[in-house]
């Protein structure tokens, strides 16, 4: 076929002047949107009012829909056990027999923890929860990882707060409506964690890869720390996530890096857990300082 | 003189039920980001922007130049881009394809199928640069997939698009 060319509006002057005023306005409008970036660049969060505005709106209709769709999901994990069912139920008697011998040496290890902790001083303290709400669905396109979280300022979820869920670590929020928020999500590149390994102790960060992995790096130079199903708990340095919440588990060892699966799984979960932001205990510098003890910021 | 006044209205009616289904196609497509699903990564395609170019190759005249404003926008306020990007890059895209279909010569579907692709591709790693400069991070490999898959699935919007243009004038 022949190209027909663009709407050439012929002798007409008014035809000629309503497609010069369709140019005008997409470039304007084009250089609007380019500002809109821009004000963005210098300010991430200068537009959380119109995201939170979006989300209290969008977060109803998801969130009707969300129920059967974690059911649904469901499904094919169902249908693998029937299927297994032998297989794995030889597998998890002899799992269950490591794992009683294994909870006794736990709770002989927490006596003495229990123990211990009363002779140093320590108080235990419970970390709070300012709210339990559900995901209710996320970025599809985008090449962040954001997901609504149905709970907002009015519920005293604001920007910063950490996100987790029964199973670990599901991120932080980046900005808040008054019934819905955003969570950024531990897999966005954006979102860097500080971590340590259980088994010895070891400091490391976490980036997200924005494919539903993580990137662990260490602190230390040289050598390579990480071991496959290293378990990584976060370590509360520099604030916002509390430590020892659960993040990942290492699947692959590279080079310097490794790659690790987060524990829990947005995609499955019933319920997120909005917590205060952890404040790090001041530095030993010599003056006691009494006013600032270590744990949850009181004042949320 | 009324029938000519009702013949006047009734012309008007038709322009905007003409160009309604094409719009709320484009915003039914934006829409399914709402959907009740938490991605580990970008995984859907831009379909909004699909349907909207779908539409734009069939019928060339059935958006207005400015017609990626709107729909731009509404579009970045659903899908987690930063707010302007589909502002600036749908009116770009409407742009160059107006540029460029003055040069041509010859269109067929093949030709719709490359100016798809390229519209596609670049898009989705403009806005992945993008959401970069804006606070998030770089990321390469997720968008490949996301790439592939929407090049794949252009036939089907087409005839979509088509289907839905059939459907259009026959009412």
């Amino acid at each position: 076929m022949a190209s027909s060319g663009s709407k050439r509006p012929g002798f007409s002057r008014r035809a000629r002047f309503g497609v010069f005023a369709g140019y005008v306005i997409a470039v304007t409008g084009a250089m609007i949107g380019f500002g809109l970036i821009l004000i963005a660049m210098f300010d991430p969060q200068g537009f959380a009012s119109i995201r939170g505005t979006v989300s209290d709106i969008t977060a109803p209709v998801s969130s009707t829909g969300r129920g059967a769709v974690q059911q649904g999901g469901r499904i094919d994990d169902r249908i693998a056990d029937w299927w297994n069912a032998g297989r794995q139920n030889a597998e998890l008697r002899a799992e269950l027999d490591i794992a009683r011998r294994r909870l006794i040496e736990a709770q002989v290890t927490d006596l003495e923890n229990r123990r211990l902790r009363q002779l140093a001083g320590l108080i235990e303290r419970q970390s709070p929860t300012i709210a339990t709400a559900r995901l209710v669905n996320s970025s599809l396109t985008s090449s962040r990882r954001l997901a609504t979280l149905f709970a907002g300022r009015s519920d005293g979820v604001l920007p910063g707060l950490p996100v987790r869920a029964a199973d670990g670590l599901v991120g932080r929020i980046v900005d808040s409506g008054r019934n819905a928020s955003r969570v950024l999500l531990l897999t966005d590149r954006s979102n860097i964690v500080p971590v340590k390994i259980v088994r010895n102790g070891t400091p490391a960060f976490t980036t997200g890869r924005g494919d539903g992995k993580i990137e662990v790096r260490s602190l230390e130079a040289g050598n390579n720390p990480f071991e496959r199903g290293d378990i990584l708990i976060t370590s509360g340095t520099g604030g916002i996530y509390p430590p020892n919440i659960p993040v990942a588990v290492i699947v692959e060892v590279f080079g310097d890096t490794a790659l690790g699966t987060p524990l829990a799984n947005p995609a499955s979960l019933d319920f997120a857990i909005v917590q205060p932001a952890y404040e790090p205990p001041p530095e030993a510098s010599g003056i006691i300082d009494t006013g600032n003890e270590p744990g949850f910021s009181e004042e949320r | 003189m009324s029938r000519l006044h009702s013949a006047d209205a009734n012309i008007s009616a038709i322009r905007a039920r003409l160009s309604l289904i094409p719009s709320v196609s484009v915003v039914a497509a934006s829409l399914v980001s709402l959907l009740p699903l938490v991605a580990q990564s970008p995984m859907m395609p831009p379909l909004a922007l699909m349907i909207f170019l779908g539409w734009r190759l069939l019928r060339p005249e059935i958006w207005p130049l400015w017609a990626g404003l709107p729909f731009g926008l509404f579009d970045d306020l659903l899908s987690g881009n930063p707010i302007g990007s589909g502002m600036l890059l749908w009116t770009g895209i409407l742009i160059i394809l107006d540029l460029a279909e003055n040069r041509t010569i010859w269109r067929d579907y093949w030709i719709d199928w490359l100016l798809a692709t390229a519209a596609l591709t670049s898009y989705i790693f403009i806005t992945m640069a993008l959401s970069a400069f804006t606070g998030g991070g770089w990321v390469l490999n997720p968008i490949l997939p996301q790439i592939g898959i929407s090049i794949l699935l252009v036939p089907l919007v087409f005839r979509l698009c088509a289907r839905l243009d059939a459907w259009r004038l026959a009412l």
